[in-house]
């Protein structure tokens, strides 16, 4: 299973890096929705400041749903998926890979996104290992669950509409934590007032996980 | 320690039935392939060729009947089967951002096949130079071909399906792949070959099967090399058809399994 994962990430990170799709295309998607955030919101740097830890996890949603399709698109030209499925590689090790490759590329994202912010909005970091870590524990969550229903909706000529349908609801725990880790430590409190939201993001990364490594197999082969 | 049986059958499918929603894609259709031999499917298109070679791949599953692939059931040793199995199909499972050796590279370490067979089969392919190094989407549909098939060489699974395997392929690569058919084929691998141009290929099987409306409705023992080790253990009558140009007759033969 972790020689298959290996292989499927570096075959997708390699793929990414030739094409580029997630610095020429998801980043700045990304980037231009957090501008169009703070022209919505208007000029007062507070009301941005405040607003920002919903915004920053907003976009991170949004350009989770294209890297997502991004990854299913890959392997749905010259019927790659069909390759894959015939090659027998572990159907774990397939789900693993593909959600390490998102979430590398998630990463990166957040990291540009988070810069975004703090540009932008003028928001001011305190704790930021507990913004490190909400976004590690974050992603691995959001690439857990995009991957598989990424897979679900693979088979389906409405994939790209019905993927966000599938994903952005499923995703709201992540959302629901990520902010109330980052307004706690961009509040300065005490570290412990966002202890409660990362456990909640470690459980809902464990409990997709195992469902990803259980379910992917019989979904791809009924999608 | 007692020697292992190996199957007789590589591929025996009995009143198989498959399903697309409520269409069928093969309408009980029974078949035996020997270990070893060399079969070519022919029919027109949409008889269910395609369909039974992605049946026989463990693609598609069976809605009723009796599969079995080297011995084993498909829908419960998936991965066995998938791993022994190879299926050259008008998708050449490549991809575009990849080069080409990349892409053989990938699919054999996938297959959890022999990494040191890569470069002999670039090289059989004339995949080599330049061209080893060019982007799969770069390729014309010509080159695809001998990519997949570069990948169906280094693997060298025991049982090869090829879906109409001489298109999209010059002269030159149409005389190579007969030569890895019949490479093959000597050194006691089945193939499964599908056609509706069955012309170029009967030199390469020792029978040929025609399925229409996705059932077996004819078959003809051919002049090719593809023998196999055994007989086809058909347990069932069959009907034999020598087809000529206008004029069909048929002949009932009863095989002893």
């Amino acid at each position: 299973m972790w020689r298959d994962a290996a292989l499927i990430a570096g075959k997708d990170l390699r793929i990414e890096g030739r094409s580029r799709v997630a610095l020429s295309q998801v980043a700045p998607f990304g980037i231009v929705a957090l501008v169009l955030f703070a022209f919505a919101l208007g000029p007062d740097r507070q009301v941005m400041a405040k607003g920002a830890p919903g915004l920053f996890w907003v976009a991170v949603l949004f350009c989770t749903v294209l890297a997502i399709q991004r990854s299913v698109s890959v392997e749905s030209s010259d019927g790659a998926s069909d390759g894959l499925r015939l090659s027998g590689i572990d159907p774990a090790g397939l789900y693993l890979g593909k959600a390490v490759a998102v979430a590398a590329q998630l990463i990166v994202l957040e990291a540009l996104l988070a810069a975004g912010v703090v540009l932008l909005y003028g928001a001011r970091i305190a704790v930021p290992w507990m913004i490190v870590v909400s976004c590690v524990l974050g992603t691995i969550g959001l690439a857990a669950t995009g991957t598989l229903y990424g897979a679900l909706s693979s088979g389906l000529r409405v994939r790209e509409t019905l993927l966000p349908f599938l994903l952005l609801p499923i995703a709201v725990p992540v959302l629901l934590a990520g902010t109330r880790i980052w307004q706690a430590a961009m509040a300065g409190g005490t570290p412990s007032s966002g202890m409660a939201w990362l456990r909640l993001l470690l459980v809902f990364d464990v409990v997709y996980l195992a469902a990803g490594v259980v379910l992917f197999g019989p979904i791809q082969e009924t999608a | 320690m007692a020697p292992v049986a190996l199957p007789s059958s590589a591929v025996s499918l009995r009143d198989a039935v498959a399903l697309s929603g409520r269409f069928p894609l093969l309408a009980g259709i029974d078949l035996e392939v020997a270990v070893g031999e060399t079969v070519l499917v022919e029919g027109p298109n949409g008889a269910g060729k395609t369909s039974l070679l992605r049946v026989c791949a463990g693609l598609v599953p069976l809605a009723s009947g009796h599969l079995s692939v080297l011995g084993l059931d498909p829908s419960r040793n998936r991965t066995v089967v998938r791993r022994r199995v190879g299926l050259l199909s008008h998708a050449s499972h490549l991809y575009d951002d990849l080069t080409v050796r990349e892409n053989v590279r990938f699919a054999v370490r996938a297959a959890g096949g022999d990494v040191s067979r890569i470069d002999p089969a670039c090289e059989r392919w004339d995949l080599v130079g330049r061209l080893a190094k060019t982007s799969a989407g770069k390729l014309s549909a010509g080159q695809r071909r001998r990519v997949a098939l570069a990948v169906l060489t280094a693997r060298w699974p025991e049982l090869w399906l090829l879906d109409e395997p001489h298109a999209g392929l010059d002269a030159s690569a149409r005389t190579l792949l007969d030569r890895a058919v019949l490479e093959a084929a000597a050194v006691g691998v089945t193939v499964i070959i599908a056609s509706h141009e069955s012309g170029p290929v009967e030199d390469l099987a020792s029978r040929a099967v025609t399925v229409t409306g996705g059932r077996v409705t004819a078959e003809r023992s051919l002049h090719g090399v593809g023998g196999g080790s055994t007989q086809p253990a058909l347990g069932t009558d069959v009907q034999i058809a020598d087809v000529h140009v206008g004029h069909v007759k048929e002949a009932r033969v009863a095989h002893v399994a």
